[in-house]
């Protein structure tokens, strides 16, 4: 399954589906990290909105995106995860530490465009 | 229910084939619905039972378990039995029947019938053991459904008080925009813990809010179970991008929560509310004017 | 009354599968939204440790309803390599660095109850419980 990824100016934007398979979450991060090379982005987001189960192997590829992302300069925002499922995480010990979390796609983007020199 | 199926079986007995007895004997109390169904109502009325209810409603409700009872004696199976056991509980408890109450107009329903059956010809002694025998499990089978249903139903309602009860007793508030307050005050149990936990992160997403404090000084003392919920609560609110700060922290809380190996330091604490919303307020990039500032520069 | 489904564990796309039939097992037991998550995380949890540490397996899911208290019952059995030690397992947290292992305790916290039975060279059967309110 393909998780779709938009590019809105200098951010990419990843957009979860439900009943992502661990296969899909590892071709999102290299896809992703392609991305961000090949356009120079400067942040991405990652909706998981309609992520039904944020398990370990989740958590972590995710934590390992953002690091990997971090090495190419870029920032990233996961936004978007239920209050179910942040409860269940927090629960499990999964804090996604080190890695920036919001609300909704709009907190996402105001977080990148605060300390975004192209964006005062 | 167990691995045995929902059937009342009858004992064997001398005499009669039990088959042939149930048929009887249902028989019996069907032709004698009426005048049985009264009697009872009668021996309701007299023991003092189902006070709450007026006795038309006793009589109308009579007549259903009467006949819900037969069918049960008669089909064998307890499930049309269960069925009504919880509506009618459904209907009984608001009204505050209590178990003791039910379990009784059951009994004395059982007594009456039985009585009825002992009472009425059947030609031999060994006749009469065998109806009998067909009879006492059966309708005992039947009481302790009636009871057993009775006493889920009401566990249910209690239940659904309690998260009632406990869901009023703690509101979030939102005070400004972006910025909820939580204000704990008396016993918290983990179940109330959870609860909390549960509405604080329902409010954060439908606020949007982006800093949240949470006031314990109605709190004396919590086990380190609920402190753990407190730093659980803190981790996953940080996930739905809100700030925690947690106020009114008492000397024995703190410690409680350095015993299960919080680093308060990564914990942002302020010693009152009012501190913490002023904290709260410059998170947001609020400015805090005290208002004879405002005054002056008119 | 009883609701059984077997799902059987191999590859990875099993875990989702696993997941989803959990959710439809646990959805009639009028269990929170919250509740939901933390089953079907469980499930997630249990159905990766097969596949990843024993290479096949099943996941059992038994439902009970009306009459038997109301819960799930979630059993992950495999006939792998087996657990060396089991209480260790158990006292092993998810190190937030990032190191997998069983996670066997976080599946604990998720749920009610849990058991662990396990013979090395013959197999591990996990099962996990959710008592519905």
């Amino acid at each position: 399954m393909q998780v779709p990824i938009l590019k809105q100016g200098t951010y990419l934007i990843a957009v979860v589906q439900p009943d992502l398979s661990d296969r899909d979450l590892v071709d999102l991060r290299d896809a992703l990290v392609e991305r961000v090379g090949r356009h120079r982005s400067t942040g991405v987001i990652i909706d998981v909105t309609a992520l039904d189960v944020m398990d370990s192997f989740a958590s972590l590829t995710l934590s390992n995106l953002a690091s990997m992302i971090r090495l190419r300069g870029a920032r990233t925002v996961i936004v978007g995860i239920q209050p179910e499922i942040a409860f269940t995480m927090a629960r499990l010990g999964l804090t996604l530490k080190g890695v920036t979390t919001a609300l909704d796609l709009e907190e996402g983007l105001a977080y990148l465009g605060q300390s975004d020199p192209r964006s005062s | 229910m167990t691995t045995e199926t929902n059937k009342l079986q009858p004992r064997k007995g001398s005499g009669a084939p039990s088959g042939e007895s149930l048929r009887e004997l249902v028989a019996h109390l069907r032709q004698n619905r009426t005048q049985l169904r009264d009697e009872w109502a009668k021996r309701i009325t007299a023991s003092k039972l189902m006070t709450e209810m007026t006795a038309a409603e006793i009589a109308a409700e009579a007549t259903s378990v009467y006949d819900n009872y037969i069918e049960a004696l008669e089909s064998g199976t307890l499930e049309a039995l269960e069925a009504y056991a919880r509506s009618l509980s459904e209907r009984i408890i608001p009204r505050g029947v209590e178990t003791h109450e039910v379990v009784g107009i059951v009994l004395l329903l059982r007594d009456v019938l039985a009585r009825s059956l002992i009472n009425s010809d059947h030609g031999s002694f060994d006749r009469l053991n065998a109806i009998l025998d067909a009879y006492e499990p059966a309708a005992n089978r039947i009481v302790i459904t009636v009871a057993v249903g009775f006493v889920q139903e009401r566990e249910r309602t209690i239940r659904e008080q309690q998260d009632a009860i406990r869901e009023l007793s703690t509101p979030v508030l939102q005070v400004r925009d972006r910025l909820l307050i939580l204000p704990i005050i008396g016993v918290m149990d983990p179940q109330r813990a959870r609860q909390l936990t549960e509405q604080l992160l329902r409010g954060i997403r439908a606020n949007r809010a982006k800093v949240v404090v949470i006031d314990l000084t109605g709190v004396a003392a919590m086990d380190s179970n609920v402190a753990n919920h407190l730093v659980l609560t803190v981790e996953a609110s940080r996930l739905l991008g809100a700030k925690v700060i947690v106020t009114g922290l008492s000397p024995e809380i703190a410690q409680t929560l350095v015993n299960i190996g919080v680093d308060l330091t990564k914990m942002t604490t302020v010693g009152d509310l009012q501190g913490g919303i002023e904290e709260a307020e410059r998170e947001l990039g609020y400015k805090v004017v005290p208002s004879d500032d405002v005054v002056a520069a008119t | 009354m009883r609701v059984e489904t077997t799902v059987p564990v191999r590859t990875e796309s099993d875990i989702v599968v696993a997941r989803r039939k959990g959710r439809e097992a646990a959805t009639p037991l009028n269990f929170s939204s919250t509740e939901l998550a933390l089953i079907t995380t469980a499930i997630s949890e249990l159905a990766r440790n097969i596949v990843r540490y024993a290479g096949s397996g099943e996941i059992l899911l038994r439902a009970s309803v009306n009459g038997d208290r109301p819960g799930i019952t979630v059993i992950a059995r495999d006939q792998g390599p087996g657990i060396a030690n089991v209480a260790h397992a158990m006292r092993d947290g998810f190190s937030t660095s990032g190191s997998l292992g069983l996670g066997l305790p976080g599946v604990r916290r998720l749920m009610d109850e849990m058991e662990v039975v396990s013979v090395l060279g013959e197999g591990t059967t996990i099962t996990v419980t959710k008592w519905a309110r």
